[in-house]
């Protein structure tokens, strides 16, 4: 409990003291996660539509396949871009193997199915609701599909936080792409892995509760924003 | 846009509908015209009543047979000529002004005709004080009320209502009649299933009875409360258990098999 107790201490110390390194990390850290995420909500928002409304062959094998990938293991999907990105793999001439650029990418590849899969349920449901009298209004597919967005916000909003949960909590992939380079690619769940494997403790605790509070602080955030958007009405 | 096309006479020809192995509709041969103003669709539960409302409303295709609205085979062609108030009414997640407005945004009206129709027809369904309030937290009775405020203000030449009153207490069926009354004799069309007996009488200048699926009797209202002449009709009419019935025309009545007659084995 002492060891506890220490880290607490060290993770107060360091936010107080606005400990320069610290800031690095996390900013590279949320830098990285936000950045993978937005990208894969533009991506992953209209594929999940599509899927949730179209109708085509192959669409439950699809979905099938999402809902698979959601659980990918972070170190196998770190593997395969380290595959793709190092010098003999067919993107080596990118040179973004130990970038954050690379990190990015593996993240998007994580958060990925989620945001899809999680973003098809929601708007599938709702579909299911709205649809007859969508049809009935006469509504065009396009009206249809910015409708279905605007009133399944709150729980597509829910389903970015969970991806941007798993990307910023995992360490396998920003690991084996990033490197865990000091200044360069280190980021809060590598610097964590690495305090603890040099046996500091206290350290690697501090980095994990400062961790936890973000996560607190951006889900706070878009509950408050949940708050709003059901609470304001749109005229 | 702004005036909704004429969409009568709505044509239905051989129409068939499957649902899963069941046949639910079964070669329906109708035709809407403006008048009789109001046409009750009645029969027992599950005879198929809301199903021929989707397809007459185009938002079911049927499996056989064709759909005709003043000739033209596309229902997205003349979808807003015509509204629709469903049983469980489907609000979106916004407030009650909003339901309105965003039904006739995506009808194409400017912001000033559509906030004067929105104040009009909250006006109409006492829904104005509860303008502001989100849709989905009004009573089950509002709701209803809100629906057929959205389906009024959209003007369409033909409303199809759907037990608009089933789950509603006394006034607020009668303040959904009431409504529907007023929409007809301002020559809107009223196509509309009930299994309530006495709103049919109250409501019906025209009457078709369905039975499983097939249209047994279509009459003028008055001279169908004297004395349906179909006998499944006129069992329904005396509130007999129509199953117990068919039994005793199950293997065929008069030199004819069920099947002829239209009557289902179990």
């Amino acid at each position: 409990m002492d060891e506890f107790w220490r880290a607490i201490l060290t993770a107060a110390s360091m936010i107080w003291e606005f400990d320069a390194g610290l800031w690095e990390i996390i900013g590279l850290s949320l830098r990285v996660s936000l950045t993978a995420t937005l990208i894969a909500a533009l991506i992953g928002l209209p594929l999940g539509a599509l899927i949730a409304l179209g109708r085509f062959p192959g669409r439950r094998l699809l979905i099938v396949i999402f809902n698979a990938l959601m659980g990918l293991p972070p170190v196998v999907v770190g593997l395969i871009v380290y595959l793709l990105l190092s010098r003999a793999g067919p993107f080596g001439v990118f040179n973004l193997l130990f970038t954050p650029t690379a990190m990015v990418i593996a993240q998007i590849i994580l958060v990925l199915p989620i945001i899809i899969s999680l973003s098809r349920e929601i708007l599938e449901t709702l579909w299911g609701e709205y649809q007859e009298a969508l049809r009935s209004l006469g509504a065009a597919p396009g009206q249809a599909l910015v409708i279905l967005l605007w009133d399944g916000r709150a729980m597509l909003i829910t389903a970015l936080l969970a991806g941007f949960g798993r990307a910023v909590a995992e360490v396998g992939a920003v690991m084996i792409v990033g490197g865990n380079i000091d200044h360069v690619t280190r980021v809060m769940t590598t610097s964590i892995t690495l305090e603890a494997s040099k046996g500091n403790l206290s350290m690697a605790l501090g980095l994990g509760i400062v961790l936890l509070v973000l996560s607190f602080a951006i889900s706070i955030g878009a509950h408050g924003f949940r708050h709003i958007s059901n609470v304001r009405q749109p005229v | 846009m702004n005036a909704p096309r004429q969409i009568l006479p709505v044509t239905l020809t051989k129409v068939s509908l499957r649902r899963g192995k069941k046949m639910v509709l079964k070669e329906i041969d109708c035709r809407f015209d403006a008048v009789p103003a109001r046409t009750l669709i009645i029969g027992p539960n599950g005879a198929g009543k809301s199903l021929l409302l989707r397809v007459c409303h185009g938002i079911v295709a049927p499996d056989l047979g064709q759909v005709r609205w003043a000739g033209e085979t596309d229902p997205r062609a003349l979808a807003r000529s015509q509204g629709m108030v469903f049983q469980r009414p489907v609000l979106l997640r916004r407030s009650t002004r909003g339901n309105i407005d965003l039904a006739l945004k995506i009808h194409g009206l400017d912001a000033a005709q559509r906030r004067r129709r929105v104040a009009e027809a909250l006006e109409r369904t006492g829904l104005s004080r509860l303008a502001g309030t989100p849709a989905r937290a009004l009573s089950f009775g509002e709701q209803q009320r809100l629906a057929l405020a959205r389906a009024m203000a959209l003007r369409p030449r033909v409303l199809f209502l759907d037990e608009p009153t089933a789950n509603l207490d006394p006034a607020a069926a009668h303040l959904v009649e009431e409504i529907v009354r007023d929409m007809s004799e301002a020559g809107v069309k009223i196509i509309m299933t009930s299994h309530d007996l006495n709103q049919a009488r109250r409501l019906a200048q025209e009457v078709i009875f369905l039975h499983r699926g097939r249209i047994k009797e279509r009459a003028p209202a008055d001279r169908f409360f004297a004395g349906p002449k179909n006998d499944l009709a006129r069992a329904f009419l005396n509130g007999e258990l129509l199953w117990w019935r068919r039994r005793s025309v199950y293997d065929g009545v008069g030199g004819k098999s069920a099947d002829e007659m239209g009557i289902d084995r179990p």
